[in-house]
């Protein structure tokens, strides 16, 4: 929480809870009409917690717990298209399973929030924290965020129904944390009031641009494109739209955050937080809770006079391309830590994306991809020293491996 | 920065203990991360909860590898996992167990042991070895990190699904009168 200045509470209160319980209080304070929900882990007990707080009265929303992922997402596109605001959450295979209605969300530029409690993928079966599950829906068309911390996941929910529901977006946005990691580990957190929500929220502007009204019947979601009459042109116009709603986002994000930040005190970086890169010779790149480590061992490298910093994504999608090659532009030598898998380019993910960022310099930059935490294995400080040592052999001019696997002799 | 190991068996609340233990330093101005080790669960079988503490914020988002405090509260837990593993020296090794400090096998470099015959304890007040609340009454007593009120303010936010709050309250406060701490090292341990 480095970015957090002066983290003063402003008239909230404190609570020490997991990350899952962090989100689910982030869906509460933001008033969703309605909750539709099936478990999965490590997503369950955030569903639980929503399902408490509704029957508690805390939240007043209506929860549908349906027979799979399949029909919450389905259920909430109706519901969003009548004009309520909605959340849900889940994880690897249940992602898989909503992933026919998951493909219509964005086309349909539905305001939805949705947490992905981040999970390696089946098979080989493994139930545990990895951001496979999120990375392979990364082109669909969803804004995606990662979060840091248990703070970071509370305060960036509410943001992201700010991006989602701004007229330039109309975009659903998956708020993103760490299984195992983050959606059990616990940490003091701070729960804004009520009323500082509400007024961050303002009026509530859920799909003025298509609702179901019987008073007003409209048809949605029109059968077009193929290859002749108005087809391929309206087809476009809507991809075109899509591809534009995405870019606006990149300053609505930033001005939501900064907003949130004025109000709560809390400053996260929107897009990228570059961490100790004023002087940086040599950079990592990394992506969500595994930020932690990474800092303090950057820390310590630091200490040994090695000058190294930290570019951490937060923002995904849509990816800040101009923003990370300028804060990468003066470095030597990149390593990207990525916790999923590329399979086709026998990389991480991230990986290949930094790199088409770093396309836009003038330079060419030496990078390399370094994959870690799969199916829940831990990514240390040590895991980093020696990405550390790697990237500065880097920088000094030895040839790039791909990709370095950290846990492979753990 | 202190780093605490606790020991268990599945459904002894190894890991509510962490988070009540957390929510207890907070209340005492500490920062916290306290992450349950993870496996599929099952009723018996060992398991491991780790925290962290300090007076700064905690950035690792990680396991631990090298705790200075551990903490077993299954007095048979010992038997199957090396609950020593990785501890540096001066350490402070906290165990439920009927038995005296004397008694136990103990590395050498150890700084502090405490022992609390926690399971006599929860038979009186559970009915049941569930030994958790009572051995973070121990764990007050044996490191003075934390105070009985403090954890007493932690349980009142918790939900028990086993027992009410009155009997947890107790056993806390009888793991703390009922625990024997004895210093074993030269210098002054955690």
């Amino acid at each position: 929480m480095s970015d957090v200045k002066e983290s003063k509470s402003k008239g909230g209160k404190v609570i020490v809870c997991d990350g899952n319980e962090a989100a689910a209080w982030g869906a509460c304070l933001s008033r969703p009409d309605m909750v539709a929900v099936y478990p999965i882990t490590p997503q369950s007990s955030l569903v639980e917690y929503l399902a408490k707080f509704i029957a508690e009265g805390k939240m007043d929303a209506e929860l549908m717990d349906v027979e799979g992922e399949h029909t919450v997402l389905s259920v909430l596109h109706g519901a969003c298209l009548a004009g309520a605001r909605t959340y849900s959450a889940t994880s690897a295979q249940g992602l898989a399973f909503m992933f026919e209605p998951y493909f219509r969300t964005p086309g349909l530029r539905l305001p939805m929030v949705v947490s992905l409690v981040t999970r390696d993928a089946v098979s080989p079966t493994c139930v545990w924290g990895g951001q496979q599950d999120a990375m392979t829906v990364k082109e669909v068309g969803w804004i995606h965020m990662y979060c840091e911390t248990q703070q970071e996941i509370l305060d960036t929910i509410p943001i992201a129904y700010k991006v989602a529901e701004h007229p330039d977006v109309m975009l659903p946005v998956n708020v993103n944390h760490d299984g195992n990691y983050l959606s059990y580990g616990v940490a003091r957190v701070e729960l804004p009031e009520q009323e500082l929500v509400d007024s961050f929220l303002g009026e509530k502007q859920v799909n003025w641009h298509a609702c179901l009204d019987p008073e007003r019947p409209m048809a949605v979601d029109p059968l077009t494109g193929g290859a002749g009459g108005a087809g391929p042109a309206t087809f476009v116009r809507y991809r075109k739209g899509l591809c534009s709603g995405m870019q606006s986002a990149l300053t609505v994000i930033e001005e939501a955050h900064a907003d949130w930040g004025r109000r709560t005190g809390r400053f996260w970086s929107p897009l990228i937080e570059e961490y100790r890169m004023d002087d940086a010779e040599v950079a990592l790149v990394t992506i969500g809770s595994m930020t932690g480590a990474a800092k303090d061992a950057v820390d310590e490298a630091r200490l040994d006079g090695r000058k190294v910093g930290i570019v951490k994504i937060k923002t995904f999608r849509p990816f800040p391309i101009h923003r990370i090659a300028k804060a990468l532009s003066r470095v030597k030598a990149v390593g990207v830590v990525d916790r999923a898998v590329n399979f086709g380019w026998n990389s991480g993910p991230v990986f290949q994306e930094v790199l088409a960022a770093l396309y836009h310099l003038p330079v060419r930059i030496p990078a390399m991809s370094f994959i870690g935490g799969l199916a829940g294995a831990d990514i240390t400080v040590e895991h980093f020293a020696r990405v550390v040592d790697r990237v500065n052999r880097l920088a000094a001019g030895e040839a790039s491996s791909l990709p370095v696997w950290l846990n492979e002799n753990d | 920065m202190h780093e605490v190991r606790l020991h268990g068996r599945g459904g002894q609340g190894a890991v509510l203990a962490s988070a009540i233990l957390a929510a207890a330093l907070v209340e005492e101005g500490q920062h916290v991360m306290a992450i349950p080790a993870f496996g599929f669960e099952r009723r018996g079988a060992p398991v491991v909860a780790f925290l962290r503490m300090s007076d700064q914020v905690i950035r690792r988002i990680t396991n631990i590898y090298s705790p200075d405090i551990v903490v077993v509260i299954d007095p048979t837990v010992a038997r199957a996992v090396d609950v020593f593993a990785g501890m540096p020296a001066n350490g402070t090794y906290i165990l439920a167990t009927n038995r005296q400090p004397g008694e136990l096998e103990l590395p050498s470099h150890l700084g502090r042991v405490a022992v609390c015959d926690a399971t006599h304890i929860a038979m009186d007040i559970f009915k049941r070895q569930i030994t958790n609340t009572i051995m973070l009454g121990a764990f007050a007593k044996a490191t003075g990190l934390v105070s009985v009120a403090a954890l007493e303010t932690a349980l009142e936010e918790t939900d028990f699904r086993d027992a009410g709050l009155r009997q947890n309250i107790e056993a806390v406060r009888r793991g703390y009168a009922e625990t024997t701490v004895v210093n074993l090292g030269k210098e002054k341990a955690a």
